[in-house]
């Protein structure tokens, strides 16, 4: 059986190669001398792109934190809202929707997290110091990216890409006064017009931080160390192969707000593309990859006290996958075109040692290694006018679902006596988005379908335990595919000194799946309240809206404000949970003669929209209040980079909507950036 | 060099696969049909003898499953027209008495005389059983008194309950099936005595069994999906479905009704009930 569980994408990857080799072979022979066009990922349209790269020394200026977690770079975002179990490994959310709802991708390639109670999202697997942006599309904008309901995030590795710097290197450091968090971090590259090679490495350890009051919040230490090598070779003068390994391991990672912690989270992650500029003539940007990663994730609760059955839960993820795409340009047109899949298994078990330990191990499996396959088209055609333009996109996918494990698959026939062992589906997205232009303003309004299949968890978790509610869950192999239709408009009006924007989008989710109490079911977990299983609702209604605007008030400062509404609720009108209550961000920029500043205030109204069915509770209104100070110096060619700064200054003790079992954020913290590059 | 790996396998496990199959067709293996079984005793005779087989290493309290072979040693066969009859017999210090039994049956296999015996208790120094068999060999019966041992299963778990019912009927309850457990849903069976004299433990048809699995160790939770065990007229055996979610320690909580639906022994599993009176207990 192991031998199998390996064997299927290994298969895929060979095929894959031999696909490679033969397309390669067979069209490399028409080679054009056409200028490479326009980046191709601009055409996706994104809604926000953030900037993570710490090797670009003009853009690390204006990041108020630099070498802060990518979880922090995401937090930043507008769109993006991080669910928090801890200090380490935050949930990205978009549109008030979390991981099975979006498409998250590292370079175009899916990563699924290896723990069944969500302490791994894929974003954890990656650092600052591989990444050069977060590429954020909301809704079905993300689509590229795959299947999803709310939106898709790629996180863009950074690569040299060719450029002719020669070597290049850096060292930075990092230091935060609440957690005593040290991040120590380097990279080395060697660039020039026919190779390059990027190595980075980071590591960082934190102990547990304080929240407002200095009140320490046990179990909140981390520690964690991320290397990546990256390079590319050109073969011809438009043709190009690279490959990227990245190894990612966490170490003693504190949940508090969970009854267990990590004592382990591995990734491998690995690809070769192939690079072409252009095929066939018409098309350009031709770009193949194949890729395959392994994570393993260990939870552990031997450090808690109370335990009153000692369980271990590892998991393990592994996926292979490939996407082939590329852009053709007619006329008004741009299409571009992919061509993705991946072949996905997740396995999970759970053994619980008696309190007699006469008797034997308690031994689940919580998930039966089930396998997903999946492969996708998807196709987008962006139509260019006098003053407007039209993107039209659409993702046609095959999505199928077995289980392997003949002890998981007999542990849910318990539930679900008739259950089939493989489920297939059909999953499709179609999405028109209008741009005009009149005069200073720009109108958005898009109108947009989508669907996806249920995660790992919702289709085939047995006995999951979910802190937040208290309830032990239970997926369900016979969900119906959720769907969504949802509207967008965003009016922009755009002067040189400031800008201001305001957008709202509309979510009606049919088959909206969440966990429903079953009062005939015993809870397994000691202490919890019952048991929910993944359930179909009707529907489920979203609305987010928002209203931001930038003032340049001179040269040097800028002002950014923000704010944003939103709402979710079931068919019978009931909360959803984790729906974020008023928000608002403000900040005050100043950048000049290699001297930056900031002042920002983060915040949220009293959350009145919660649900207790959920375990939620009302989360108070709060406001943190925050600056940074920042001075670049030249040594030599060299170039050395300080910025300190202090975040919650007022010692605030909250927690936001995001917050899972309400746990404390930091409070007040100093940090202390050092950046050195040798150029 | 992993992936070579794999297709070496996979080419060998090819092949194994191809060459298991020509086996297969070309000499029909025949098996023999005590396959599987330990010959627990063997009693032999001048002109013949009585070989005694089980599942399992030795006859315990409880269910077993017993099955007969007697050997002419003159023809150097097994009999098929012994016609056996059986009766086991508890000798203790002060009085003796038998225990439930099946007929003896050889319509599965022709050699092979099969029935089962539940055994209400372990012998000792003292009190010991003794299986009465009475048969006919060549035109002659034959009676013949085997004693055999008795000992409480080595796993120490209950799966036989000797009680006495609120009509004041005493009951032998004894557990069959799943012999393996599996984290399913179980085919449950089990077999149900009442004693109406101290040689005579006839079937009790026609009552319910109601299941409640629990895992005292995992805060005592049950499982969704059980079945009451339902008589079968056919086997006489009563059948129903048993769902454990996990390996472990489970204490399988019953209640026994009787045809007009009152409750002769056990009791709901509550808050403030942990247990049943009447119980199985299984571990895997």
């Amino acid at each position: 059986m192991k031998l199998s569980q390996s064997v299927f994408p290994m298969r895929v990857i060979l095929m894959g190669y031999l696909l490679c080799a033969l397309l390669c072979g067979t069209l490399t022979s028409q080679l054009y001398a056409q200028e490479i066009p326009a980046d191709s990922l601009k055409l996706i349209h994104l809604n926000e792109v953030i900037v993570i790269s710490a090797s670009k020394q003009l853009d690390h200026q204006k990041q108020r934190k630099p070498l802060s977690t990518l979880d922090e770079f995401l937090e930043s975002s507008l769109s993006v809202n991080m669910v928090k179990r801890g200090a380490y490994a935050w949930e990205p959310t978009m549109n008030d929707m979390a991981s099975e709802r979006l498409a998250v991708t590292i370079d175009g390639m899916q990563i699924f997290g290896a723990c069944t109670d969500k302490m791994d999202p894929i974003t954890s697997y990656v650092d600052v110091s591989n990444l050069s942006e977060a590429q954020i599309g909301s809704g079905q904008q993300g689509a590229a990216f795959g299947n999803t309901i709310g939106g898709g995030i790629n996180l863009k590795l950074d690569k040299s890409n060719f450029k002719p710097t020669g070597w290049t290197s850096s060292l930075e450091s990092a230091y935060e006064s609440n957690n005593k968090m040290r991040v120590f971090g380097g990279e080395l590259n060697y660039s020039d017009e026919k190779f390059y090679l990027n190595t980075d490495a980071i590591y960082r350890k934190a102990y547990n931080y304080y929240a407002g009051g200095d009140k320490e919040v046990l179990f909140s230490q981390f520690e964690k160390y991320n290397f990546s090598i990256n390079s590319g070779y050109k073969l011809a003068e438009d043709k190009s192969i690279s490959a990227t390994l990245i190894y990612d391991e966490a170490n003693d990672v504190g949940y508090p707000a969970l009854t267990m912690d990590v004592s382990l989270a591995r990734a491998v992650i690995g690809s070769v593309s192939f690079n072409q500029d252009t095929l066939l003539g018409n098309f350009t940007n031709w770009e193949s990859k194949l890729y395959y990663n392994n994570i393993k994730h260990t939870m552990d609760d031997t450090k808690r006290p109370d335990v009153l059955i000692h369980m271990d839960m590892p998991g393990w993820s592994e996926t292979a996958g490939f996407y082939s795409q590329l852009n053709f340009n007619k006329e008004k047109n741009h299409f571009f075109f992919k061509l993705d899949g991946f072949y996905n298994k997740s396995y999970a078990e759970m053994t619980m040692y008696p309190t007699n330990s006469n008797e034997p191990l308690m031994f689940m499996l919580t998930w039966p290694d089930v396998r997903t396959k999946d492969v996708g088209f998807y196709a987008e055609d962006h139509i260019s006018f006098e003053k407007s333009s039209l993107k039209l996109s659409t993702r046609l996918a095959y999505h199928s679902n077995t289980v392997a494990d003949d002890f998981g698959l007999n542990s849910l026939k318990i539930f679900y006596p008739e259950m089939d062992k493989t489920n297939t589906r059909f999953l499709k997205s179609f999405s028109a988005q209008y741009h005009k232009m009149l005069n200073d303003f720009h109108l958005n309004g898009g109108l947009s379908y989508g669907e996806r299949a249920p995660s790992v968890s919702e289709g085939y978790g047995f006995y999951l335990f979910n802190s937040f509610d208290n309830h032990d869950y239970i997926g369900d192999p016979d969900l119906n595919t959720e769907s969504s239709a949802d509207a967008n408009i965003s009016v922009i009006y755009k002067k040189p000194t400031f800008e201001i924007t305001a957008g709202a989008n509309y979510f009606h989710i049919f088959n909206y799946i969440i966990g429903v109490v079953d009062n005939s079911l015993s809870t397994m977990t000691i202490g919890a309240d019952g048991v929910k299983i993944y359930t179909n609702l009707d529907y489920a209604q979203l609305f987010n809206a928002s209203l931001s605007g930038r003032y340049n008030i001179s040269n040097a400062f800028k002002l950014s404000a923000n704010v944003s509404y939103h709402r979710g609720v079931d068919n019978e009108s009931e909360n959803l949970p984790l729906i974020s209550p008023l928000s608002y961000t403000s900040a005050l920029d100043f950048y000049k003669n290699q001297y930056s500043a900031s002042l920002s205030v983060d915040g949220a109204g009293e959350q009145i929209n919660y649900n207790p069915a959920y375990g939620e509770t009302k989360t108070a209104a709060y406001a943190t209040l925050s600056a940074s100070f920042g001075k670049r110096f030249f040594i030599n060619k060299n170039d050395l980079f300080v910025k300190t700064g202090i975040e919650n200054i007022l010692d605030t003790n909250y927690s936001s909507y995001t917050d899972w079992n309400n746990i404390p954020r930091m409070g007040r913290n100093l940090y202390l950036t050092i950046s050195y590059s040798i150029n | 060099m992993k992936t070579l790996k794999y297709i070496f396998a996979i080419l060998i496990l090819s092949i194994s696969f191809v060459s298991c199959s020509d086996d297969d067709n070309d000499t029909p293996v025949e098996v023999s049909p005590v396959e599987g079984l330990n010959k627990i005793y063997e009693f032999s005779e001048a002109d013949h003898s009585v070989e005694i087989y089980s599942e399992k290493t030795g006859l315990e309290v409880g269910y077993n499953e017993v099955s007969i072979r007697i050997k002419d040693m003159a023809s150097n066969k097994y009999v098929t027209n012994a016609a056996p009859t059986w009766m086991p017999m508890m000798h203790m210090e002060t009085m003796s008495h038998s225990a439930p039994h099946t007929m003896l049956s050889n319509s599965e296999e022709s050699t092979v005389y099969k029935g089962y015996i539940v055994f209400q208790m372990a012998s000792n120094g003292t009190e010991y059983w003794e299986v009465m068999l009475n048969y006919n060999l060549n035109g002659q019966a034959i009676e013949e008194a085997m004693a055999v041992s008795v000992a409480q299963p080595a796993d120490g778990l209950n799966k036989t309950q000797v009680f006495t019912g609120s009509d004041n009927t005493r009951y032998i309850l004894a557990y069959v099936n799943p012999k393996d457990p599996k984290v399913a849903i179980n085919d449950l069976q089990a077999v149900l005595y009442k004693m109406e004299t101290m040689m005579s433990f006839p079937v009790v048809e026609n009552f319910k069994i109601t299941v409640d699995p629990r895992m005292p160790g995992m805060g005592n939770h049950t499982s969704p999906n059980n079945q009451d065990l339902i008589y079968n007229a056919a086997t006489k055996i009563y059948n129903g479905k048993l769902s454990l979610t996990m390996t472990g320690y489970w204490k399988i909580n019953l209640k026994l009704m009787n045809e007009s639906g009152e409750v002769l022994k056990g009791e709901d599993v509550t808050e403030l009930n942990p247990e049943s009176s009447l119980y199985f207990e299984i571990e895997f």
